[in-house]
């Protein structure tokens, strides 16, 4: 028998706040982490061989180290150098961090996929490198990077569960609680199961227009 | 005969090294306003180089490049850029910006670079359009132009910026034969109202109706430079001879004629 009860009146409201904490979280994280992942995959491709090194140092630390392990770093061990953050801030920095070092990676293949001649060719009407790369590389390679990118926010989306751990009351969190409190694991978490099924529909939806929209005739992903 | 020879351009002493390979052992020529010099030699020789050397698209090891009074060559990356403006580009295989229409592809200089107002801008590229026999195309995609409507756009593209000088390198030569008329014909045309060019091509039938001089180029030196009528009838060299004949047989006679 489902209780309604329980569903309507204990459970829904009491995961109202950590769902909040979710979009919160992802909505931050997602935009930053894509930018700085943009920022790290030209430094890397275009960069000196100074710059180039660094970019893939933070690609080979953010990707190789658990994120677990990460936020743990930030929320229980900056503070002994004097650096405290609040769960959530040390939540969004993992994630960038995280996120961004996957993005980093799909957009360097989309922007080495570009032809080379597309940069000559700016350059010879006078662009500068960093323009060319900006007005002309990065259109093309951001929207070639689309399908890998929307996999890592997907991921994201999910992986900010792990929030949780440095007590900040995301989704699972204020699930976490409520099933401990009435002893009801499978309901609780089957209904954020759905919610989270139904936050990457939404977003895997979104970013199917999004790369819909952005086609133009002679994309090869255009139908 | 042009009456006064103002020089546009000036190559000295051109020097390029790809590792072990030496493609430009030293190449000089001057151009002058208004002038259309054509380069020909066999492929693999260092034509494209050239040009590439002459925008400083290639840096050469040694020699220097001029453009009216100033020096091209051995200046920092800004200065580079500024010349690079007065100095317009057509690729053999176009090189459109894909993700852009044929206007803003001609456009997108002029605001990026230039820093000309939007509505400028798309005025003046719309008029560099007609120019080349694209008006009605301004919308399309280059996935959506032919091969020599891209080489259209591509040449609308570099004019405009208002060069001092065109380079095209191989222009026709990734195109189908039946577009090849429509890029040359631009070109004829460009050459008619006074722009300089530096043409890399094979098209002798172009070259002998437009060129001022011709410069045979083989194995990074420059064998042999003359007007057409002079390289065709009497050239110096017994090679230059043969190559001619060669071009002339795989690209058509001499007098323009497709066989």
């Amino acid at each position: 028998m489902i209780n309604w009860n329980f569903f309507l009146e204990i459970l829904l409201p009491s995961l109202l706040d950590g769902f909040l904490m979710t979009l919160k979280l992802i909505c931050w994280s997602i935009p930053i982490g894509l930018a700085v992942g943009i920022t790290i995959a030209v430094g890397r491709v275009y960069g000196n061989l100074l710059v180039s090194f660094l970019c893939k140092a933070y690609i080979v630390f953010f990707r190789g180290t658990p994120l677990l392990i990460q936020l743990f770093i930030l929320y229980y061990g900056f503070p002994s150098i004097g650096i405290y953050l609040s769960p959530f801030v040390a939540s969004v920095i993992a994630f960038v961090l995280c996120s961004s070092a996957y993005h980093t990676e799909y957009i360097r293949g989309a922007i080495q996929s570009v032809k080379n001649g597309q940069v000559l060719a700016a350059q010879a009407l006078g662009m500068s490198k960093f323009s060319a790369v900006f007005n002309i590389v990065l259109p093309q390679a951001l929207r070639r990077a689309i399908p890998g990118c929307s996999n890592e926010i997907i991921y994201l989306i999910k992986y900010s569960s792990l929030a949780f751990m440095v007590t900040c009351i995301e989704l699972t969190g204020a699930g976490k609680i409520v099933a401990s409190r009435y002893f009801s694991y499978s309901e609780v978490f089957l209904v954020i199961g759905i919610i989270y099924l139904t936050i990457v529909s939404l977003a895997t939806k979104f970013l199917n227009m999004l790369e819909e929209k952005l086609a133009f005739p002679g994309w090869e992903n255009k139908k | 005969m042009k009456k006064r020879k103002e020089l546009i351009l000036q190559i000295k002493n051109i020097h390029k090294s790809f590792g072990e390979n030496e493609v430009l052992k030293g190449i000089s020529f001057d151009v002058f306003k208004g002038e259309t010099k054509v380069i020909i030699g066999p492929s693999g020789m260092g034509k494209s180089t050239l040009l590439r050397c002459i925008n400083q698209l290639t840096i050469p090891e040694q020699g220097s490049i001029w453009l009216r009074d100033q020096e091209v060559t051995h200046h920092n990356v800004r200065e580079m850029n500024r010349f690079r403006q007065k100095i317009g580009m057509v690729f053999q295989d176009f090189n459109l910006f894909d993700h852009l229409n044929a206007i803003r592809n001609v456009e997108i200089a002029l605001i990026k670079v230039k820093g000309m107002k939007k509505d400028e801008a798309r005025d003046k590229g719309m008029q560099e359009l007609k120019k080349v026999g694209l008006g009605k195309q301004a919308l399309l995609y280059p996935a959506e132009l032919s091969g020599g409507q891209k080489q259209r756009v591509s040449i609308a593209r570099a004019l405009a910026m208002d060069p001092e000088v065109m380079l095209f390198d191989e222009p026709t030569s990734a195109l189908d034969p039946e577009l090849i008329g429509e890029v040359l014909g631009v070109m004829q045309k460009l050459a008619k109202e006074g722009m300089t060019m530096v043409v890399v091509t094979h098209e002798m039938g172009f070259a002998r109706s437009v060129a001022d001089e011709i410069i045979f180029l083989e194995k990074g030196r420059l064998l042999e430079s003359g007007p057409p009528g002079k390289l065709f009838y009497q050239p110096k060299y017994q090679r230059t001879k043969k190559f001619l004949f060669k071009l002339t047989e795989l690209y058509g006679d001499i007098d323009g004629e497709k066989t």
